[in-house]
């Protein structure tokens, strides 16, 4: 990506036919990555970038094609959400994050696939079809930001956005062998993120490089008042020349390395982490007692919210309606019934349980307090480390039809990407080897809140000194 | 039914009264064309977020100051969740496990004696939309204007006894809310609207008794007919050894009863959490501190100034500050002429009248007080009757002239020349020879009879006072 402003500047490259390259690519594709592609307002939009490129813009953004997971919205471009409810929505406003790309005349390529609102790690709840991994068109690319993995892995774009809920940016960047990032909770503005489970979601960048990843990072993030979980203050100016990792301590969470990890990704992870001690880093083995609790507060919490963010999708103002010349309880149950696919449901019906007079206690509340102990157990890791590393999934991209009725199953794959979530904390994933089938393998890094500086810089000194981000399907 | 005790106590919903509404940059207007005043927020689209309104806090806090509440530093929003149309993100923002006031209490004064009800808690929520029924087409159109406007809820102790007592407690928290400029506490707009929950219980008895919740009391007056028609429902119920069922009632203003509201629309599960959209209400020592310091005068203190200040009765001090805006009104003419006594009645009979007549309020109506305070004067001066100046005032409030020119174009002027008063006196003595006889014989009381006949022929233009004098001088001659 950043090769790419650099050749806008130095050669005659210009932002329309790259584009153009990049849109046709993308309708030969078939790996599904796009629910919707900006056809002309993205030329317009390219058309403008080359302009402020011949009056000299220096933003490395003017002119590269961002993708954008179709949870947020884009004013007059539909977002779907990957659900039949939302099949026609088109937002009357932009995202905060949106507002900010244009305003550095960074073109919105199109609406990425993902899972039905965000809610799965495969795309297969896709309304729209599942998106297709790269590496192996007949696996999953991960999800739920799958159709933004999926398209950066194939260079259908030049970086994405995707949203992370409890890993839905770093396991599907897992799955497609590149580097995602989700940052501390509030440094993006949610403002037009369509909310999943609002106490957790956060959008953050996907593309090749971990520097790629810091300049979107940075382009997107900072305060914004019309969203009240908004951080005033974020991470420290981050050292696009990475940094020095000598005097750095890596923690490792001994239970990460338990039951359950693949052994490939077990051999590439464990070499990642001697890369890191070559380059000068410590690596301690810690305990963090409280993160095998992680799966059962988040699969409270998250659903619990969700319940009550997609109550909206009435079929009284907007999307999709049924039955209306009935009775309203009939057109509600029609609307909602026909609008939304089984995990959505499944997981309101979870978290209406959870909130129920005489459940709250037990689960919501309970899971709440157990939220709240995984925090402290990284926030005293952090006392003895600056970075936690470990696998980011304990497998790699699985087939399209595997798992689809196995619902803990997939859920117990999100382990070791929901502490993150839980705790604000940021994290990336990012590439550190391949399996037997030659299917990428991430590693993770999390950092204490807005320390993204520590993150990006040590994965950034990683990738000076490996290739496998480099590494085409 | 006598002896039986009934135990109420009042949820009251009022409108913040701040320029925009609870948690978007929506203005917060009533009246407006339909959904002319919404945005993603208050419409609920999806991905739009909510920013609290620093303004409708500080209402809040200033009501609870007023109400003697604890101020709470912290306090939590939370989601009330539920399906209604008008209802756009399928939840409410409210104030569940904690409010930002509780603790309070208000002094009324009930039957000639005055009784304190205490405050359980006041918090902030947002209003719903407004679904407008269209029975003949059985369509609903949903307004979203009122999407999102701040209300306060202030819910009291089970204190109150009796329906004359929440009426009183309502009436004065309403002039409350209105002298704090808190809320427009309109009840019949619906920006002041109420809630009760009753039971009754045998005197002596510690226990509460099983409660009804009665909802759809539009007026002070349908809250009174209301909560008589439930507590002499419960009270035979319990005289029949028959139980009471808790359960929610809606008054029927028509049919004059309560009906039970269907159980479907009753059976709710709010299913309350933290709103993961707002992080904890912080008010901080300072705001509280500055609000107190910046405490308008509260309606009881300023009507028992009204009276100590300016010599006025308890009745005319009540009538003066029905609202602040007449009470400002009051004091502003009170500053420019020396008379309250005379000028709190014209305010609060003729005043009020023309006002109503012309739909103004005391900040809007054409007669401004330096006009009222002269018309007043020419009155007690002599050179203009009573019936003349409200013929006067009724001119001036149409347009907006001053006292002198209103009596010019209506060709009214006292008459001040006795020879012309004594005229017409003669005439109404020799028009009514009966009269004349009998006030001889020592009904003199018919004095009056023969003043107002004078005032008939005159249209009003003598002065009374020579006019009674003038009777007197010649029938008692």
């Amino acid at each position: 990506m950043l090769d790419k402003a650099r050749r806008f500047r130095t050669e005659d490259l210009s932002p329309v036919d790259e584009l153009e390259r990049l849109l046709e690519r993308c309708r030969a594709s078939d790996l599904n990555a796009y629910i919707t592609l900006n056809g002309d307002e993205a030329l317009d939009a390219a058309e403008q970038a080359l302009q402020r490129l011949d009056e000299g813009d220096d933003d490395p953004l003017v002119g590269l094609a961002i993708a954008v997971k179709d949870n947020i919205c884009t004013k007059g471009l539909r977002t779907t959400c990957a659900s039949r409810m939302l099949a026609d929505y088109v937002p009357p406003y932009d995202a905060h994050v949106i507002r900010l790309l244009r305003r550095k005349n960074a073109v919105i390529i199109g609406k990425t696939n993902m899972d039905e609102f965000a809610m799965g790690s495969t795309t297969v709840t896709s309304a729209f079809g599942p998106a297709r991994n790269p590496w192996d068109p007949m696996r999953t690319p991960g999800g739920s930001s799958g159709g933004s993995a999926a398209a950066v892995a194939a260079g259908l774009c030049d970086a994405a956005l995707g949203s992370d809920t409890g890993g839905s940016i770093r396991q599907p960047a897992s799955f497609c062998g590149i580097t995602g990032l989700k940052p501390t909770y509030g440094s993006v503005s949610r403002y037009g993120l369509v909310a999943f489970a609002s106490s957790l979601d956060q959008i953050g960048p996907m593309a090749r490089s971990a520097r790629d990843v810091a300049v979107l990072f940075d382009a997107i993030r900072g305060h914004d008042p019309r969203d009240s979980t908004s951080a005033e203050a974020g991470c420290p100016p981050i050292p696009l020349e990475g940094m020095d990792l000598r005097g750095i301590t890596i923690g490792v969470c001994r239970s990460f390395f338990s039951e359950g990890l693949d052994r490939d990704v077990e051999r590439s992870v464990r070499h990642g982490l001697a890369v890191f001690e070559d380059l000068g880093a410590k690596v301690v083995d810690m305990d963090l007692p409280h993160l095998r609790y992680s799966v059962a507060a988040y699969y409270l919490i998250a659903p619990a919210e969700a319940s009550s963010n997609l109550a909206r999708y009435d079929g009284v103002r907007y999307g999709l309606r049924l039955c209306d010349e009935r009775d309203l309880m009939e057109m509600y149950l029609a609307t909602r019934s026909a609008g939304f696919g089984d995990e959505v449901k499944r997981r309101i019906m979870l978290g209406t349980y959870a909130l129920s007079a005489g459940y709250y206690e037990a689960y919501y509340h309970k899971a709440s307090q157990v939220r709240t102990l995984i925090a402290k157990d990284l926030r005293e890791a952090f006392s003895r480390c600056d970075l936690l590393a470990g696998p980011t999934v304990p497998v790699t991209a699985f087939g399209l039809g595997e798992m689809v009725d196995d619902p803990l199953s997939l859920y117990l794959l999100d382990i070791y990407t929901i502490p993150a979530n839980l705790a604000g904390i940021p994290a990336l994933s990012m590439p550190c080897g391949f399996d037997g089938r030659g299917l990428p393998i991430g590693l993770q890094l999390m950092a204490p809140g807005h320390r993204e500086d520590v993150l990006l810089g040590a994965a950034m000194t990683f990738q000076d000194h490996t290739r496998y981000h480099e590494v085409r399907p | 039914m006598r002896g039986i005790e009934a135990v109420i106590g009042l949820e009251v919903h009022a409108q913040l009264k701040t320029k925009t509404k609870m948690f978007c940059g929506c203005p917060n207007s009533f009246g407006q064309e339909l959904n002319t005043f919404t945005c993603p927020v208050c419409l609920g689209l999806p991905g739009a977020l909510p920013v609290l309104n620093a303004k409708a806090v500080e209402l809040a806090v200033r009501l609870g100051l007023a109400l003697n509440c604890r101020v709470h530093e912290r306090s939590l929003f939370a989601r009330k969740n539920y399906f209604y149309p008008d209802l756009p993100k399928g939840y409410q923002i409210t104030q569940y496990d904690s409010p930002l006031c509780t603790g309070g209490y208000l002094d009324v004064e009930a039957g000639g004696e005055t009784r304190r009800i205490g405050i359980r808690r006041i918090h902030l929520e947002e209003d719903a939309g407004r679904s407008l029924h269209d029975e003949a087409c059985k369509r609903t159109r949903i307004d979203f204007n009122r999407s999102g406007v701040p209300l306060v809820e202030i819910v009291t102790e089970p204190d109150i006894s009796s329906p004359e007592e929440a009426s009183a407690f309502l009436k004065e928290l309403r002039s409350i809310l209105l002298h704090l400029r808190v809320s427009e506490g309109t009840m019949e707009e619906g920006t002041f609207r109420c809630d009760a929950n009753v039971s009754v219980r045998m005197p002596g008895d510690s226990t509460l008794g099983v409660r009804t919740e009665l909802k759809n009391m539009n007026s002070f007056k349908n809250v009174r007919r209301a909560l008589a028609y439930e507590i002499s429902r419960q009270a035979s119920l319990l005289a029949s050894s028959r139980p009471v069922v808790q359960e929610t009632l809606l008054w029927s203003a028509s049919a004059r009863r309560t009906v039970p509201m269907r159980s479907k629309e009753e059976s709710h599960d709010y299913r309350y959490f933290p709103e993961p959209d707002l992080p904890p209400l912080l008010v901080d020592r300072m705001l509280i501190d500055r609000v107190r310091a910046s405490m308008p005068e509260l309606p009881s203190e300023r009507r028992r100034r009204f009276m100590r200040q300016y010599g006025l009765s308890d009745y005319d001090a009540s009538q003066v500050i029905a609202t602040p805006e007449l009470a400002d009104y009051f004091e502003e003419c009170c500053s420019l002429v020396d008379a309250p006594t005379d000028i709190a009645h014209w305010i609060t009979t003729e005043l009020v009248r023309v006002m109503g007549e012309s739909g103004d309020t005391p900040l809007t109506t054409r007669v401004r007080p330096s006009m009222l305070t002269a018309l007043v004067s020419l009155v007690k001066a002599g050179r203009l009757s009573g019936l003349m100046a409200k013929e006067v005032l009724g001119r001036m409030s149409k347009t907006g002239e001053d006292p002198a020119a209103a009596m010019e174009d209506l060709g009214v002027e006292q008459m001040g020349d006795e020879d012309e008063i004594r005229a017409a006196v003669r005439g109404v003595i020799d028009a009514h020879p009966d009269e004349a006889r009998r006030y001889r014989e020592g009904k003199t009381q018919l004095a009056g009879f023969f003043v107002g006949e004078v005032m008939k022929v005159t249209s009003g233009r003598a002065d009374p006072k020579l006019a009674i004098r003038i009777v007197r001088e010649i029938l008692d001659s």
